[in-house]
Parts: structure tokens; sequence; C-alpha cells
């Protein structure tokens, strides 16, 4: 066995490990910000597996949207928050932990049925394209994907929107959440810069 | 453009003559690189702090550190020390694992973002083929580093500075990439090397800060923000916020979020003579200055100058920048979050888009000039 095989074993157990143990505690830990910042370790060492499949900038993709983008978004809003009230107790939790538990099994065994069944199609690695795998990308995005791609990015465009709608109060005539009527006046004051008017 | 010093090639040879395998002298080879670019980025730091005292005491008629070694060149090293010996303090109600990490996580990527930095045509650690877009990935990592440290630290001028800290790198980061990708757009090649050999066809004339002056003015701004220097520290603003994410820390912690800052300064620096700059290009094409003087361009004694020719290029045109960063934060008053965060939203991504859109224009209309 060659070193670079032995290294490239020995990387992909470590990484699967952590990915594994990682994302059971983001779902078994209590605290919250342990759970996001965990989650952020799993979505690195998915990158990590990407560069093990010689796909660079997948994996480089991955950090810089779901490490950078989703999961501090994640943590951002987590700290906002930041309330530190203790969460009433479930009466029947051992039930639903029960029932979720079946659940993800059962989901699991379909995974693994799905695995075993199918006949993967495997490149060997002198066919795999490696670097120029971003200009592929490039060609199917602008291709046959370009569809799916014009339509995640509308979808995109309308959460934009929506978020904008919900954080600018004066668009409604009501509160979105308690249904009353929106005080304009207040909404335009505040929205005012604070220092212009005082000297 | 194959030509160039290998000493990769040549170490390689080197060990095989002792009866080595390849991959045995690959092994022994491949620190040797990572070693010499951490010790460059902590000598590079040593300099820059010791830079940064000396002009800000001459920006404020003063004198600043003169009695530790010759115009006091050995005051970073005793900062150095200071930090070295200082206790280790985790504060009784923070959270220690997290504490710990937050440093760690703030100063490793930007460290691994040394990777695709090229001072020559081979003297770069890996010639990756996603090349600056990995500096772009790595880069996106740090807020959660930021954002631990102020969490962890149970402290509310930590948690602001973090979530600050968070808030600017995520605003910043947008155009910063917009007018990467414009260069990457003229260069069609993500790689830092290819980047630098683009630029290199008439010296100084063909660098890119002419044919993108829009893109290079955006991502300087962009680089200040993202290493929270002044006008943009507001994270650490001292007057509002103690020493916002860094207050709780001490000791080798704090000394790492320094040493991440000063080595992020002297990497945005670098990208920028990199991108904008001509890398390591002469003003003047050495090829050019060799056939004048009738030198075979390819005789070792030349391979050698001309590397340390762009070594010294590389580093002269890094250090004129942290000249001018530093300059900036001795003479410049803070911004405010609200206009820090409008001008990066409502006034620098606009730019940048505009600036992708008309180089792709551009680069139709006129693919001579703008990479066909």
């Amino acid at each position: 066995m060659s070193i670079a095989i032995t290294t490239q074993i020995i990387c992909f157990s470590v990484l699967s490990l952590v990915i594994l143990i990682g994302a059971l505690g983001v779902v078994l830990l209590e605290s919250i910000v342990y759970s996001a910042f965990l989650l952020g370790g799993v979505f690195m060492s998915v990158a990590g597996l990407y560069l093990l499949l010689n796909a660079s900038f997948v994996a480089a993709a991955q950090v810089l949207v779901y490490v950078g983008a989703v999961n501090v978004l994640i943590i951002f809003a987590i700290m906002l928050v930041n309330k530190k009230e203790d969460l009433k107790p479930i009466s029947d939790i051992k039930s639903r932990r029960i029932i979720s538990t079946a659940i993800c099994l059962t989901l699991l065994s379909l995974l693994i049925r799905v695995d075993l069944t199918n006949v993967w199609s495997l490149s060997s690695p002198q066919n795999s394209i490696g670097e120029e795998s971003t200009i592929r990308i490039g060609e199917h995005l602008f291709s046959d994907y370009l569809l799916p791609f014009e339509v995640a990015s509308v979808l995109l465009l309308m959460a934009m929107i929506g978020a904008i709608v919900l954080a600018r109060r004066d668009v409604m005539s009501k509160d979105i959440s308690t249904g009353l009527p929106v005080d304009q006046e207040l909404i335009e004051k505040s929205s005012e810069t604070l220092l212009t008017n005082k000297n | 453009m194959e030509y160039g010093l290998d000493l990769e090639y040549s170490f390689n040879e080197f060990l095989k003559g002792f009866g080595l395998s390849s991959e045995i002298a690959h092994i022994i080879w491949l620190p040797l690189p990572m070693l010499l670019v951490l010790v460059a980025a902590v000598v590079g730091v040593l300099v820059t702090v010791w830079l940064e005292r000396k002009i800000s005491a001459a920006a404020q008629q003063r004198i600043g550190p003169e009695y530790a070694g010759a115009l006091g060149v050995l005051q970073p090293i005793a900062d150095g020390l200071k930090l070295l010996v200082k206790e280790d303090i985790i504060p009784a109600k923070a959270d220690g694992i997290l504490f710990t990490a937050g440093p760690i996580l703030v100063l490793v990527p930007v460290i691994l973002s040394w990777l695709i930095v090229p001072f020559g045509q081979n003297l770069l650690i890996s010639n990756v083929g996603i090349g600056i877009f990995l500096w772009i990935a790595l880069s996106s990592i740090q807020p959660i580093g930021l954002l631990m440290s102020g969490y962890a630290s149970n402290n509310k001028y930590s948690l602001l500075g973090g979530l600050r800290a968070a808030a600017q790198s995520i605003s910043y980061e947008i155009p910063l990439a917009l007018s990467v990708l414009a260069i990457v757009l003229m260069t069609n090649s993500l790689s830092t090397v290819d980047i630098v050999n683009q630029q290199s066809g008439a010296g100084i004339l063909s660098w890119n800060i002419w044919r993108q002056p829009v893109g290079f003015i955006v991502f300087w701004i962009c680089a200040l923000a993202e290493c929270e220097r002044l006008p943009f520290d507001l994270p650490e603003a001292e007057e509002e916020l103690v020493a916002g994410y860094q207050t709780e820390y001490a000791g080798m912690k704090f000394a790492l979020f320094y040493l991440g800052s000063y080595i992020n300064l002297i990497l945005s620096a670098l990208l920028v003579s990199i991108l904008y700059l001509g890398g390591w290009g002469f003003p003047v094409p050495v090829e050019l200055i060799a056939k004048f003087l009738n030198l075979p361009i390819n005789a070792p004694f030349i391979q050698v100058f001309t590397a340390s020719i762009g070594i010294v290029m590389t580093v002269l045109k890094a250090y004129l920048l942290v000249f001018i960063a530093i300059l900036l934060r001795w003479t410049t008053p803070r911004v405010r979050i609200d206009q820090l965060l409008d001008l990066g939203w409502k006034f620098l991504l606009p730019i940048s888009l505009a600036n992708l859109l008309i180089t792709a224009g551009l680069k139709l209309a006129f693919p001579q000039f703008f990479g066909g």
C-alpha cells in the first residue's frame, strides 16, 4: 500500500468520525450554541470529504456557503436573541423521543437499502477531471442546468424580498404578529438618524 | 511560461541521489515550504508591529520605541516575549472550551490562506486550481471564531464586539468577492500564478490597476474592513467596547488575536499586490532587461537573480500598502456602525456589481486588452 493511499484512508476515517460524532452532537446536545458550532464543524468535515474526492471547487463553495454564510447566520440569530429562560418541561417527552428515534432509524434503513441495492457507476481515478471541474460546473450551469439554476435564484430573491418586507414594517398597515394597526409616525421618527437634528 | 526555479524538483532529485524513493523525498519536502512561509509570516508581523509603532509616533510627533535595539527594532520581540510568559487566564464564568477554540479559529484560516500567495513562478506552497477562491472561502470562517470568543467571554462588550465583527465581515465579503471576480474574468483562471502572469506582459503598464481602478479601490477598502483596521475597527472600538471580543483575553490567547490581525493585514496587502500590482513583476519586464544586456534568460545565475528580484518586488509592494494602511489608521476617524453597513451594502456592493458588468462588456468588446 503506497503512502498516498494510506493518507487517504486515514483522512477519510477521521473525517467520517468527525461527521458522525458532530452530527449526533448537533441533535443530542442540550445547549443550542454548542449545536450551532458543531454544525459548523460538520459542514467543514463534509468539505474535507469533497476535497478527498478531488472536487476542490465544490469543497471551497461548501465552506463559503454553508460555513461562511448559513452557519454564521444561525449563530448570529442565536446570539442576537440570546434568551436565558428555562424551557417548560414537556410531559410526554419520552414517547416523543421514541417516535422520533423510530422515524430516524426507518429513514436510515431506507438509505442503507438504497445504497446496497443501487449499482453505482464508479469512475476510475484516471477519468477524474480534477482541477478542470470548475470549468465543467460552469458549463453545466449555463447549459443543461440553466433552468434549476435560475429557479433557485428566483427562490432566493423571493426570500430576500420577504425578509425586507418583514423587517421594514412601514410598508404594512397592520403589524404582522399582533394584527394591530401600525403607528406610522412612530416608525418615521425612529428611522430618522439620531444626530442630524440635534445641533 | 514553464521556466523558472523549481526548488521542489531539484530537492527531490538531490534526495533521490541518496537512494531515497520519490515518495519519501516528497514527504521530507512537504513541511519545508510550510515552515518557511510560517516563519516569513511571523517575521512580517514583527516588522509590521515595529512599523506601526514608529509611524504612529512620527504621525503624533513622538519618537516611539528607541532603547530596545537600534531604533527600537527589538521592541516587537519584547512584546511577544511578554505575551508568551504572561499567565493564561480563563474567566471563572466563561465557557472554557469555546473560549480557547475562538482564537484558534480566527488564526488558522488566515495562516492557511498563505498557501496561495506566490513570490515567484514556482515560489509558492501549492498552485491549487481554485487559487484565490480558496482565500475567499477561508476568510469566511473567521467570523465564527469571533462570534465564538465573543459569546464564550460572558461579557456584554465581548458579545457586542463579536456580533459587530461578524456583521462587518459578512457585509464586506460580497463586494470583495465581486471585485476579485472581475479580475478572474480577465484572467480566465482562479490561480494566483496565472493572475500574475497575465499582468506580466508590458511591465508596469500591464498591471491590473490600470484596467481595474474601481475594483482596486473597492478591494482595498473591503480588505481594510476585513482586517478590522481603522477607519473600520468597530469590533474593538476602545472608547465604546473596551476592546470588543478581546476584552477578556490575556497572554498567549490574546497574542493569537494580535498575530491573526497583523498576519491578515500583511496577507491582504500581498493579495492586493498580486491581484492589482503585478505580483512579483518588476516595473520593467526582466526578460526585456536580459535581452537588452544579451544575457540568456535560462542561465542558473539569471534565474536566481530574477527569483530574488521577484521576492523583493512582492514584499516591497506589500509593505508599501501596509505603510498606507498604517498611515490611514493614525490619520482617519472611525466610522459609525450604520455608516459602515451603509457604505458596504448601499455603495460598495452596487459599484462592484457595475464594475463586474462593465468588465464583462469590455472583455467582449476589446478582448486583446481585457483577456480574451
